[in-house]
């Protein structure tokens, strides 16, 4: 009862939000140019997730055709292009904070260039990133791979860094070895801080993808709501624009569902 | 000296550094713990009790002097002196199986082998249950349990035990002393237990040593010859009782008279 009340409640503000923009359209306060209503974004939303061409089975499979709308393609180009800068950005960054925050040696060596280089937006990049890569997804992938390594990295090196020191202390009383130490205490310890940061660079991976697309690349959801501009399709750049919001929610729910299975151990993720 | 004795501690001195001065956390303690022994170590907080059991443990070695355990110095923890910590310390990644198979996987224990030691220990223990849960999900009391057990399982013929029971509540507490001394009536190990519970050390210990308060020194080894299991109403029990609490409250005194005149200091 309680929960439907609070499901309720929550859809209040944009059910008030929506009637509120119907309003502005239907009494015609704005140029439909530039506020088209609610429905006909509604209406180009369909448009853009429907497949383009009539279904023809010498095309190619039933699935196939079902995915050969325009938002769908856009989609999954996007997300490729998410997913292969995370990796890339995060499977740099995680070795290099485990040992940053393992070892002061090595904290003391990179941690100077990191401090310069982390405040750098990679949007800051894009400059570079087409004269190393050129056009297509190369550059893309580059700034999003820059975007998701320094929070992987930041969480990484503070998760080992404040690794309480009593299960260290069990760990060496029971006769582990320095590897086994690692292995089993520093880096168990640390994976609620590592998934913290593997979040908030998939955020901010979802950030730069849209603005990449909109310099380097023909295809993708900040590529379309671009090209829509052009067009001064207004429906389709707020379609565009949903799309993006709710994917990056999907991703941001896969990605906090995925860690609180993982972490089932954790106290903090009780009540989450 | 005796040869028999188990842990040997001679001439130990820890000292620290505070504000610019050396601080005696132990000065010139000589202590030996005999095989199978159960040694309480009691004194108020900041008598060094602590601070000794670590020495022993390996985490932090005496300035000058030597601890000798089964004949050799020690220079670092090591698995013949396991420890239970006051904060139980259970890995909180780890299942209560995991934690309790933890330092048999470490000695390269075979697979068989250490299944064996758990499913014994989860039963010796009243684990069975709650082999597959997280600690968070666990009180107090079964944490302690788990750590026990964590230890038992490397078979340490030492255990050092920091105020383990301190954060439970009586009832519990009570419960767990007598299973520890079952343990250790079946087991035989030499337990070096610190607390600052008169009670405690007088219902566990076969000798109990109380500390003073800075400069951290033994101020009285007391042999306590009761039967077991002890009566803690009975009239020697409680004649026990009061001669320590007269000890330990001269050293409280001085405990208390100390953080005034540092709380007047700053």
């Amino acid at each position: 009862m309680r929960r439907y009340r609070h499901a309720a409640s929550g859809i209040l503000v944009p059910l008030a939000a929506l009637a509120f923009w119907q309003l502005v359209s239907s009494m015609g306060w704005v140029n439909a140019t530039i506020l088209p209503s609610p429905m006909r974004v509604l209406v180009k939303w369909w448009a853009y997730l429907r497949p383009l061409e009539v279904f023809d089975p010498t095309q190619g499979s039933y699935l196939k055709w079902c995915f050969s709308g325009e938002l769908i393609q856009d989609a999954l180009g996007s997300l490729y292009r998410v997913l292969s800068g995370f990796v890339i950005g995060a499977g740099l960054a995680l070795p290099l904070g485990l040992a940053m925050g393992y070892s002061r040696v090595v904290n003391g060596l990179f941690n100077p260039l990191i401090q310069v280089l982390r405040p750098i937006p990679p949007i800051a990049y894009i400059p570079l990133s087409i004269l190393w890569f050129g056009l297509g997804n190369p550059p893309a992938v580059f700034l999003i791979s820059i975007g998701a390594f320094f929070p992987v990295l930041m969480n990484t090196v503070t998760g080992v860094q404040t690794v309480d020191s009593i299960y260290l202390r069990v760990g060496r009383n029971l006769g582990a070895s320095r590897l086994t130490q690692f292995t089993r205490i520093i880096l168990p310890a640390a994976t609620p801080y590592i998934f913290t940061g593997a979040r908030i660079g998939m955020g901010t991976a979802f950030i730069v993808v849209i603005v990449s697309e909109m310099i380097a690349v023909n295809n993708g959801l900040g590529y379309r709501i671009l090209e829509a501009r052009e067009y001064l399709w207004s429906d389709k750049i707020i379609a565009g624009m949903f799309t993006i919001g709710l994917l990056g929610l999907g991703i941001d729910t896969l990605m906090s569902r995925l860690s609180s299975h993982l972490l089932k151990w954790h106290r903090g993720l009780e009540q989450g | 000296m005796s040869e028999s004795a188990h842990i040997s501690v001679r001439a130990v001195h820890k000292v620290f550094q505070s504000a610019g001065q050396d601080v005696y956390a132990l000065k010139d303690i000589n202590l030996e713990i005999n095989r199978g022994e159960f040694v309480c170590l009691l004194g108020p907080s900041g008598c060094g009790k602590s601070t000794l059991l670590n020495a022993v443990a390996g985490f932090s070695l005496p300035s000058s002097g030597s601890i000798i355990v089964e004949g050799a110095p020690i220079t670092a923890p090591g698995p013949e002196r396991g420890m239970v910590f006051q904060e139980y310390a259970l890995f909180p990644w780890m299942t209560v199986e995991q934690n309790i198979m933890f330092g048999l996987q470490i000695k390269k224990v075979a697979r068989p082998a250490i299944q064996a030691k758990v499913d014994e220990l989860l039963t010796l223990l009243h684990l069975e249950d709650f082999r597959k849960r997280y600690p968070k999900d666990l009180s107090g009391g079964m944490r302690q349990r788990v750590a026990i057990a964590r230890v038992l399982a490397i078979d340490s013929p030492i255990l050092l035990m920091d105020e383990p029971f301190g954060a439970l509540d009586a009832l519990t507490r009570r419960t767990l002393q007598d299973e520890l001394l079952r343990l250790w009536l079946e087991l035989r190990k030499t337990i070096l237990f610190v607390t600052h519970s008169i009670e405690e050390a007088l219902y566990l210990a076969d000798r109990t040593v109380v500390m003073t308060y800075r400069p951290g020194t033994l101020k009285r080894d007391l042999a306590i010859d009761l039967p077991r299991p002890r009566d803690v109403a009975s009239p020697a029990f409680n004649a026990l009782k009061k001669e320590l609490s007269q000890l330990l409250m001269e050293e409280q005194s001085r405990h208390t008279q100390d953080e005034f005149r540092s709380a007047a200091v700053d």
